[in-house]
């Protein structure tokens, strides 16, 4: 009745109506929106940058170093110690940032934000894949900083080289994302989170071959590997980068690196859809 | 049920008249249907009835005010009413859609402005606006052409593209509630909006709303334990530890709690009332405050106090009841007594979201 003086479009009764978005593109859109979301606060908040790549490059500086010149070259494939354990260093900062992408949850769950995304007439699943393709890419675009260090260490770079890498990184971190979803959706506060993850992480690390190769390992300790979704990514990127790297091998068979991948992305979807399922019970 | 029972003892209550109509509700045939619709909702937390047999409706267009002391249940309700809680027994529809079985329909149609911010700090007011538009299902070259004139009536126009961690707490308020209105809900849900502003910027929000309602359509929910605020809704509902106690217009109410109040006090109460009680026939009061004597017309009454009484009058005060007044009739407690005694953490809806 107030709709012809009216500066708000939205006077008429008859405005009210459903959205003109199909639910498609609509959740489509929202899964975008999420993942500029992340982008636009990683841009916002440069020291978190700085903090996640600082670890990687002191093991890669200090520990390569230290380490490397008690190994020497052997045992790590005719390669020197420090361009041994670069991809690994690589893997681990996708593992550490991945994880702790999931913590935004956490915080939006603190601060409210959360809420207005539950609230809203989309699928829990647009909402959880968003953060999962969000908080991946933020930790690849992190993980890629580190790639100017490889000339520093004698890693030789090729344009095919780097593309693959790219791919492993972000197969390695949309599976760990999607973990640190499954984590998030149980963890009402950001203290408990920090704590579980320094338990899930730690080992995750030094289980995956990042910092020591997996062969000739006690019985248990290479089971414990071979169960670890960080594994294969490790393996990945260390056959992308090192070509002659002794391959990974699952009951005495050496893995082949399309299997290293199908084996990431299958974990990944798994946690993907659990992550989906839990948060589709939880509020 | 125990619900129900005490749900019927609701609906027969004589004193405040159930089927007195909303003033907006009559502006608008094309809604007439009710905005909201609750029967019995029940909801307990473990051994804990939040939310006790409570039935209501509020019709399309009307200001509905819910008020009551901190955990009385009034969160708890707007949190089903607003799919975000389930419900452990009854029924409610708002905006005509179910709120267990149609849970889309219904948030599509719904805005909220909740008791905390739910802003995303590190995003600008204006990437706020347009998440929510995209949530929303508004097509982004839309958004645009809503936000605008929705930041210029909350005036924050020339701040859309600041992030939000620079505003104040009241700069934050107002966008929570233009975000709430981007996408023309048919009810607007309000809880506690203004708790820990400040006087000036309360005063700017109630005028964001009446300026609302005068423009559009819009029912809105209202949660508040401030008694100016409930005074500007068409009708309150008083809820106290589950239960509607009493629901009505805020004039209907003040006069179920019958007539003017005149306090009094006297250089010997004790001897003021039995001469007052036996001069004029009526029921006299003791109170710390003075002699309590309540009349329907106050003013008129004054007259007759001075000329019965021999002991001498210190003070006499006339006044119309309050709000305040129908909260300690229906409650047996003033708002302010039963407001210190649950504080947040016994608020059932910070339990749920923090467990």
């Amino acid at each position: 009745m107030t709709a012809v003086a009216n500066p708000i479009p939205a006077a008429a009764p008859t405005a009210h109506i459903k959205p003109p978005a199909g639910k498609l593109l609509r959740n489509v859109r929202t899964i975008r929106m999420i993942w500029f979301r992340e982008l636009i606060r990683l841009r916002r908040m440069p020291t978190r940058i700085i903090s996640s790549i600082a670890q990687p490059i002191i093991f890669l500086l200090v520990m390569g170093a230290g380490i490397g010149s008690l190994v020497g070259d052997k045992g790590a494939g005719g390669v020197s110690y420090q361009v041994y354990i670069f991809p690994g260093i690589l893997a681990m900062s996708i593992i550490t940032s991945s994880l702790f992408s999931a913590m935004s949850i956490v915080w939006d769950r603190e601060f409210g934000f959360l809420r207005e995304m539950l609230v809203a007439p989309v699928s829990r699943g647009s909402l959880v894949l968003g953060k999962a393709i969000g908080g991946g890419s933020v930790s690849v675009a992190q993980g890629l900083l580190l790639i100017v260090f490889a000339p520093l260490v004698g890693v030789h770079l090729t344009v095919p080289r780097v593309l693959g890498l790219i791919i492993a990184l972000l197969l390695l971190a949309f599976a760990l994302s999607s973990l640190g979803i499954v984590i998030s959706s149980r963890i009402q506060r950001m203290e408990s989170f920090q704590m579980v993850m320094a338990l899930v992480m730690q080992p995750m690390i030094f289980l995956s071959g990042a910092v020591f190769p997996l062969t000739s390992l006690p019985t248990w300790l290479a089971v414990l590997t071979r169960l670890n979704p960080a594994t294969y990514g490790v393996d990945l990127c260390r056959r992308i980068l090192i070509p002659q790297a002794a391959p990974l091998t699952l009951f005495g068979n050496p893995v082949p690196m399309w299997a290293d991948a199908a084996i990431i992305l299958f974990l990944g979807a798994a946690m993907l859809g659990l992550g989906i399922r839990l948060f589709a019970n939880a509020e | 049920m125990d619900h129900l029972t005490c749900e019927d003892a609701e609906v027969t209550n004589p004193e405040p008249s159930t089927s007195n109509p909303a003033p907006k509700a009559a502006n608008n045939a094309a809604q007439s249907d009710p905005a909201i619709v609750v029967e019995n909702l029940v909801r307990t937390f473990d051994d804990f009835t939040a939310v006790d047999g409570v039935s209501f409706q509020v019709e399309a267009g009307e200001l509905f005010g819910f008020l009551g002391p901190n955990g009385a249940g009034k969160t708890t309700t707007i949190s089903i009413l607003c799919t975000l809680l389930g419900l452990s027994g009854g029924s409610a529809r708002v905006a005509g859609y179910d709120v267990t079985t149609q849970r889309d329909d219904v948030r599509r149609n719904i805005g909220l402005v909740f008791q905390e911010i739910t802003l995303d700090d590190y995003l600008t007011a204006a990437e706020n606006l347009r998440f929510h538009g995209i949530l929303y299902g508004i097509a982004p070259s839309e958004v645009k052409a809503r936000m605008d004139p929705l930041l210029e009536m909350v005036g924050l126009s020339d701040r859309a593209d600041q992030q939000v961690r620079f505003f104040s707490g009241g700069m934050k308020r107002r966008l929570e509630i233009a975000r709430g209105l981007l996408h023309m809900p048919r009810v607007l849900f309000l809880d506690e909006p203004t708790i820990g502003l400040d006087p000036q910027t309360r005063i700017h929000i109630w005028d964001y709303v009446d300026e609302l309602r005068a423009r559009e359509n819009v029912t809105m929910f209202l949660t508040t334990h401030y008694m100016d605020e409930a005074e500007r809704c068409d009708r309150i509902g008083i809820i106290d530890q589950g239960k509607i106690v009493a629901i009505d217009t805020p004039a209907a109410l003040k006069a179920s709690v019958g007539a003017d109040i005149i306090t009094l006090i006297t250089a010997d109460d004790p001897a003021a009332r039995a001469e007052l009680e036996a001069g004029l026939g009526i029921d006299v009061e003791e109170t710390p405050d003075g002699l309590v004597i309540r009349v329907v017309d106050g003013e008129a009454f004054v007259p007759r106090i001075f000329s019965t009484l021999k002991v001498g009058v210190r003070s006499i005060n006339v006044r119309r009841p309050s709000l305040d007044d129908v909260f300690l009739k229906y409650t047996g407690r003033a708002l302010r007594d039963a407001d210190s005694s649950g504080g947040l953490a016994a608020n059932p809806m910070v339990r749920a979201f923090r467990r």
